[in-house]
């Protein structure tokens, strides 16, 4: 037995006739950012409800810090923390109160949630909003507080379901710096996400899920070095000429991906790709060279694209 | 107050020692929002002042549970106690219990800690008790201000207003975990207002045919009414513990089929 966090062995959850999530097999180690990629629907957030123990498994088995979610649920979720999906803050009660109720249900002394609110609120950076009803914070300050609240019993596996969906880019810098201390701070955290920027700031390592089943597994840099190229040269053609110019564009990259709107062209050096291409006398009405990321990878996986 | 429901609830529902954080998070919400809790306590009132004081100042007296001659107001200030508990507990168990669980989804929140089902489900029955309790206890300080208390007997009307809160809170919630939106709601008042009107409420059983008065027995609200009017008097006899029994037996099933609801709809 390995000193894994989380073990899954052949899971597999079933709704009716639809399944959810497809016999994967994982393990989480004790420390690291562990991501689920995906685009909607892929299964992810089936697997967080059965590390959380509040969705029964189908089949196969799951081990979450050495207990048995069937069976030890109550004691396994005290021992984590949940951010799910959708804000499920009390719109009832103030911030403080919000973290108060909270470390109620799980049985703590007010004496001792106390002074965590008033460290959980610094390190959100909520201070100035404790006694404020939450329907009055922002997105961002909604998630940040649904954060601190998941820290309330200091749990040693953190589970955050799709933490930034749905934010404005500084708001999701704000959290992954919050994310990321506490990661220092040795706080294992399971990760779900469809924003690739997001995989490759947080994740140590991760599994890139598609209609349930996992279909690659590794740290963000070695998946992209396994399925993608160094760069990419992306080119966008006027409406109608698309066809022709990629009859033109073949033998150019090592492999190419057309879109809808746009022709991604794989190559380990995306300069000297482009010279080429205007030497054949192609002109893009925009073009793009970029580094490989995930996206790359998940579009090589699955012939589609992340977010759509 | 939680250990007292738990002697009546079903066994399965027995693993619930955690229904006081869901209880504390309502008395949270309302130590606030007290204005509320205010306004269930004028609602009976108002009927008391308009029907029974009013409209009993026309009628003079009528006959009372023991054959008596009582005042139109006392024989009606019971009945209007026990709607007054069923309304409560049904707007509690309905609109509220709906709310947080399809909108601000304060179930999901407690089952990702130690919470489960069966605390939710006791937690918020008793909050709805308790509600209920404090509604009928104030109802019951007024109505013996006024002289409206014909018997100490009647100080035995707020454990009953709390037993008909858990009939309908229970029964209530049970229905709200069926309810898909918010129309859902007017069966609601579809279902409570006749049995406000037709429960032998406002006029004794009595005058109405025999099929009529056999149709009436079927109606919660009925026992809720008989049970009240005849510890008001102080007018005992086995009748009573036919009356108690329906509520319980409301109230069990009504947390039964709760605790099932909520594992399938919030524990998939």
């Amino acid at each position: 037995m390995s000193d894994a966090l989380v073990t899954a062995h052949d899971l597999t959850k079933r709704f009716g006739d639809f399944t959810a999530v497809d016999s994967i097999d994982f393990e989480v180690q004790q420390g690291e950012a562990f991501g689920f990629l995906g685009p909607n629907g892929a299964g992810k957030s089936s697997t967080m409800r059965m590390i959380g123990a509040v969705s029964p498994i189908t089949s196969g088995s799951l081990s979450v810090l050495g207990l048995d979610p069937a069976t030890q649920g109550p004691e396994l979720r005290s021992r984590i923390g949940v951010v799910p999906q959708e804000d499920s803050l009390d719109v009832e009660l103030t911030v403080a109160e919000n973290l108060m109720i909270y470390g109620r249900y799980f049985g703590l002394a007010r004496s001792v949630i106390r002074p965590r609110i008033e460290e959980l609120l610094d390190f959100v950076q909520l201070n100035g909003k404790r006694d404020e009803k939450v329907d009055k914070l922002s997105g961002g300050m909604k998630r940040r507080l649904t954060i601190a609240r998941s820290l309330i019993n200091q749990p040693e596996l953190l589970i955050l379901d799709e933490p930034t969906t749905g934010l404005d880019p500084q708001a999701r810098h704000v959290l992954w710096d919050r994310l990321y201390r506490l990661k220092q701070d040795g706080v294992t955290l399971i990760v779900t996400t469809h924003y690739m920027d997001e995989a490759e700031q947080l994740c140590d390592r991760l599994v890139v899920m598609d209609q349930a089943q996992i279909v690659a597994e590794g740290a963000p840099a070695d998946l992209i070095v396994q399925h993608s190229t160094r760069e990419v040269l992306e080119m966008r053609f006027p409406p109608g000429t698309q066809e022709e110019n990629i009859a033109q564009l073949s033998g150019l990259a090592e492999r190419m991906e057309i879109l809808p709107d746009r022709v991604l062209l794989y190559t380990p050096d995306a300069d000297a790709t482009s010279t080429e291409a205007h030497a054949r006398g192609i002109r893009p009405v925009a073009q793009v060279s970029r580094r490989s990321s995930l996206e790359d990878v998940f579009l090589k996986l699955t012939g589609r694209s992340l977010v759509e | 107050m939680t250990t007292l429901l738990m002697r009546v609830i079903p066994l399965p529902l027995r693993s619930a020692q955690r229904a006081k954080y869901v209880f504390e998070r309502n008395v949270m919400v309302y130590r606030r929002g007290w204005m509320v809790i205010f306004s269930g306590i004028f609602e009976p009132l108002f009927y008391l002042f308009s029907i029974g004081v009013g409209l009993g100042g026309y009628i003079g007296d009528v006959t009372g549970p023991g054959g008596e001659l009582v005042s139109y107001t006392a024989f009606v200030a019971p009945a209007l106690l026990a709607s007054s508990a069923m309304n409560g507990a049904v707007f509690e168990s309905t609109m509220n219990i709906f709310f947080k669980m399809k909108y601000q989804k304060t179930y999901d929140a407690m089952l990702s800690t130690p919470i489960g089902v069966p605390d939710i489900a006791v937690g918020e029955i008793s909050w709805s008790l308790v509600r209920g309790a404090l509604y009928a206890a104030s109802f019951m300080i007024v109505m013996a201000g006024l002289g409206y208390v014909e018997s100490w007997w009647g100080l035995l009307a707020v454990p009953a207003a709390v037993l008909i809160g858990f009939a309908f809170g229970a029964v209530g919630m049970a229905c709200s975990t069926f309810m898909r939106s918010w129309q859902d709601f007017d069966y609601v008042t579809v279902v409570t207002l006749p049995l406000f009107l037709f429960s032998a409420t406002f006029y004794p059983l009595s005058v109405y045919p025999p099929v009529v008065q056999q149709l009436t027995r079927f109606s919660p609200l009925y026992h809720s009414v008989e049970l009240i009017r005849a510890l008001t008097f102080g007018v005992f006899d086995w009748s009573l513990v036919g009356h108690i029994a329906v509520l319980i037996g409301m109230g069990a099933l009504g947390t039964m089929v709760v605790g099932r609801r909520l594992h399938r709809l919030l524990l998939t």
